[in-house]
């Protein structure tokens, strides 16, 4: 099967393609609606909405997730805020802005027209939220309070406290619930997607595992949506939760659906730093907190004194030094290497230094005290519960840390992936942030996708099933599927190693870290394909999985996401290797200028690189997407 | 590096829900204080694997302290011994060397053990379906400034919603009721200005539920002590004047007002 890259990009100008197509989309009439399935897989703010937003208008849905509950997706775990085009502070912010902030900020490699679009629905979704009783942050005249966010020059972030992705959660969670609850959706909790079934070139249904009981067992409908998040975990330690994993979009890909751009990774500038060898996750602290705090190191790096010892003068506050307009504010990217460059420079700090500082005695002189508690009291709390160090007395120490994963499912515009009928949603797709994803944009991309995309868009395909049969779970794919489901998980039980799936997925992680991290090399990225190949035959010949298939084995369930992650990491390099320049998270040592900034080749990669499965996780097949600027044109990005 | 030696762990291992359980003892010769309590498992069920051992089986995911998923009794207590902290936030500096450390499921009848410590807590989602919502289809909302929000009602709301329905607070209570995680839910709903239309109807139907699965509340409080979120006993008092007043209120009436 060869891969066909149609972004079916809608025609007229920029501001007009979403009308357009809202104008011309098929239809399914509301009587009618009733007759189709939609199975949707994972439930975080994307899946969690588009489940919800389907039933609403009468699709039949079912909804799976590998939690006990649909509340528990990661998305809960945002902390910052989301972003919106309202302009409530009248601070010269538009949807215009929005997008030409978003497409600069993913570094020129992001389709124009889904930014546009996501910087159009942007404001539905904070109108949706409230309605949904939200409890955004308000002034006292009762109206929403807004922020300015990493790398945005205007307050357009919506916040509560510094759990706004909990509450935009349990919104989104709370709709789902009142639609499991009016039998609109038929909730499989504790489910996990292990395959993607395509009869006749379209995406037919799903074999799930029963993660209580072990059964396989398939679903099929008209439509499959996978809102199943990103693959950060393929660097092991990651501020993803711990069951994040890349197996939904992978097992797609298998099946035929592209995957596009796995090099472009996010690392967060701002968590704290491992503190030993055997850490299982690093833990986010907002960037909201570099609104307030001030990043620095000492400019001797032998200076082993407290931090509060060292004079000003003897500090080097690197970002407000380099980048004078942003300061502490200069994008995820751009604040993550210039913290690696101190850090290798020797000049880190903690007991490994391994950190940098995040000051806040600055803003405790302008603001007091309690203005800083009320903006951050739990985001201290939590740095002084994981530390032992309370913020209010010795500044932070964070380091970058792999957070988000911009890269995905390729899509179209109507976020329908190569395979016809299978659609993606959220982070699990590439669409909307290029090679670099803007602070508080994620929150309104998942909600943005699930709540005032797909429910447009997914009609437009199902039009033309109406009344025509499709398979159901007796199809022989059906049978073939599950029975390679249940070979794959017995063959993890029989190997008989002697190591468990954590310690390949240590390793794993290590070599991807080290080699497609925060900097890549042509050298590093080739050595990275050697090992990860021969470490991966050690896990399909030494790993040890205990107990049995046949109750919950949280083994189990880890050897095959790690068997998965083995796959994508080839990928990942794969990627990162060929994309010959530095753009946004991928940053080539060998494509920088002579002050080290990133040097983007828009001759030779403005373009999507969607892979295609062959059969050998080493041997994929590359094809492109070529990126067209009508409306914002190249240029480097300066944050000086 | 600080490192707590000498840990002597009684975990409780269970095969499924209706097989007789019992405690497993194993020994932490040295870990360091900067390790997480789920660290501290992990490392012993990696250990256990690698000699043939089947796995301590356990709810986690974030890892830090929002999802809600993980759920265990650290000697008798919800979440474990630090005030205000989810068990995955928990600190093995906050242990000793020497320590024994008990570690069981949450315990209550609603909850019914799966596997070892981890347990089904389905009945919370039930509660929440029966009315924890703002009826709001997608689509028709107006602009969200034009339902102005009084800062200190919106703080109010914010500090009930922040629960993470772990289900502490029911693992906690000797009578294993679910009031503090309903009343925060209803506490959030009912005093934002979105939730008026559906505020009796809502309280009416979340207690009821919730009285189908779990026990009464007699207040003894534990429910409090022992949430990772610290969320005030007075959402309960909140539900249960709503609760009262739906079963008197002419909605009718209410509806024209």
């Amino acid at each position: 099967m060869s891969v066909i890259l149609d972004a079916k990009v809608p025609e007229g100008p920029m501001a007009d393609k979403w009308d357009n197509f809202k104008e011309h989309a098929k239809l399914v009439n509301p009587a009618n609606k009733r007759k189709f399935k939609v199975l949707v897989v994972g439930t975080g703010l994307a899946g969690a909405s588009a489940a919800a937003t389907l039933a609403e208008l009468g699709y039949q849905v079912d909804a799976f997730t590998f939690h006990d509950s649909p509340r528990r997706a990661h998305s809960i775990a945002a902390q910052g805020g989301i972003n919106a085009a309202k302009n409530y502070k009248g601070d010269g912010d538009s949807v215009h802005r929005l997008f030409y902030d978003t497409v600069k900020g993913g570094d020129f490699r992001s389709r124009e027209s889904n930014v546009h679009r996501l910087a159009q629905v942007s404001v539905n979704i904070i109108d949706q939220m409230v309605a949904q009783g939200v409890p955004f942050a308000r002034e006292y005249g009762g109206q929403l309070d807004n922020r300015s966010f990493g790398g945005a020059q205007v307050s357009r972030t919506f916040y509560a406290r510094g759990q706004t992705g909990q509450q935009l959660l349990l919104g989104a969670y709370q709709q789902l619930s009142r639609q499991i609850g009016l039998g609109g959706v038929t909730l499989y909790n504790r489910m996990e997607l292990l395959d993607v079934v395509v009869i006749d070139g379209r995406a037919a249904g799903i074999v799930v595992r029963d993660l209580i009981t072990g059964e396989v067992s398939s679903h099929a409908g008209h439509a499959v949506v996978l809102a199943t998040g990103g693959y950060g975990n393929a660097f092991y330690l990651s501020t993803n939760a711990m069951n994040c994993n890349v197996t939904a979009a992978w097992r797609a890909h298998r099946q035929g659906a592209a995957f596009a751009n796995p090099c472009y990774t996010q690392i967060h500038p701002t968590c704290i730093p491992q503190a030993d060898d055997f850490q299982s996750k690093l833990t986010l602290m907002s960037e909201s907190l570099r609104n307030d705090g001030r990043v620095w190191v000492p400019k001797n790096p032998d200076d082993a004194r407290r931090a509060a010892e060292i004079p000003e003068a003897e500090r080097d506050y690197y970002l407000e030094r380099i980048y004078p307009s942003f300061g502490n504010l200069a994008p995820r990217d751009i604040a993550s290497r210039a913290a690696k460059r101190a850090v290798d420079s020797g000049a880190g700090v903690g007991p490994l230094k391994n950190g940098v500082y995040l000051d806040f005695s600055a803003a405790f002189d302008r603001l007091g005290q309690p203005v800083v508690k009320e903006r951050y009291g739990n985001l201290f709390d939590m740095y002084e519960r994981i530390t032992g160090e309370s913020p209010y007395e010795m500044p932070m120490r964070i380091y970058p840390a792999s957070h988000y994963t911009m890269g995905g499912l390729w899509v179209d515009y109507e976020l329908m992936t190569t395979i016809p009928g299978l659609y993606c949603a959220g982070e699990a797709n590439f669409s909307d942030h290029g090679a670099n994803r803007l602070g508080a944009s994620a929150l309104m991309q998942g909600l943005a996708d699930g709540y005032f995309v797909l429910p447009y868009t997914i009609s437009n395909f199902l039009a033309d099933w109406l009344n025509k049969p499709i398979p159901d779970t007796s199809h022989l794919a059906f049978k073939v599927a599950e029975t390679s489901a249940r070979d794959r998980f017995a063959r993890y039980l029989n190997i008989g190693g002697t190591r468990a799936p954590d310690h390949f997925h240590r390793e794993l992680g290590k070599i991807i870290w080290d080699y497609c991290g925060m900097e890549r090399t042509e050298q590093g990225l080739e050595k990275a394909l050697s090992e990860i190949p021969a470490l991966y035959e050690e896990f399909n010949k030494d790993l040890r999985v205990t107990g049995d298939g046949e109750s919950t084995n949280q083994t189990l369930e880890k050897a095959g996401r790690v068997d998965d992650f083995f796959q994508l990491g080839m990928l990942m390099c794969k990627d990162a290797l060929d994309r010959r320049e530095s753009c946004g998270g991928h940053f080539r040592a060998e494509h920088q200028d002579a002050e080290g900034e990133a040097l983007r080749d828009d001759e030779n990669f403005a373009h999507v690189a969607a892979w295609e499965w062959t059969g050998d996780p080493m041997a994929p097949i590359r094809h492109q997407e070529e990126l067209e600027y009508e409306v914002v044109h190249f240029q480097t990005r300066s944050y000086k | 590096m600080h490192f707590v030696k000498n840990i002597t762990l009684k975990i409780w291992r269970q095969a499924g829900p209706d097989t007789a359980g019992r405690f497993e003892q194993h020994e932490i010769d040295e870990i360091s204080d900067e390790a997480s309590f789920l660290e501290m498992l992990d490392i012993l069920n990696e250990r256990l694997i690698e000699s043939g051992h089947v796995a301590v089986v356990f709810d986690h995911d974030c890892r830090e302290g929002i999802c809600g998923t993980c759920s265990l009794m650290i000697n008798g207590q919800a979440h474990g011994p630090q005030r205000g902290t989810a068990t995955c936030q928990l600190h093995m500096r906050k242990f000793a060397s020497g320590d024994t450390i008990v570690i069981e499921p949450w315990r209550a009848n609603a909850f019914p053990i799966i596997k070892d410590l981890m347990v089904d807590r389905a009945p919370l989602d039930r509660i929440v379906e029966a009315g924890g919502f703002i009826s709001a289809d997608t689509g028709g909302a107006p602009d969200a400034n034009l339902i102005p929000v009084p800062k200190p009602v919106a703080d109010a709301a914010m500090d009930a919603a922040e629960c993470i329905g772990c289900g502490a607070c029911v693992a906690a209570c000797p009578n294993g009721a679910a009031n503090l995680f309903t009343g925060a839910k209803l506490t959030h709903l009912n005093l934002l200005p979105q939730g008026q239309a559906e505020r009796f109807k809502r309280s009416e139907s979340m207690v009821e539920t919730m009285e189908e699965y779990f026990g009464s509340c007699t207040n003894h409080g534990e429910c409090e002590a022992a949430c990772p979120k610290m969320i005030s006993i007075d959402v309960i008092a909140t539900m249960n004047a709503d609760y009262f007043k739906s079963k008197f209120k002419n909605r009718k009436k209410l509806s024209r007002t």
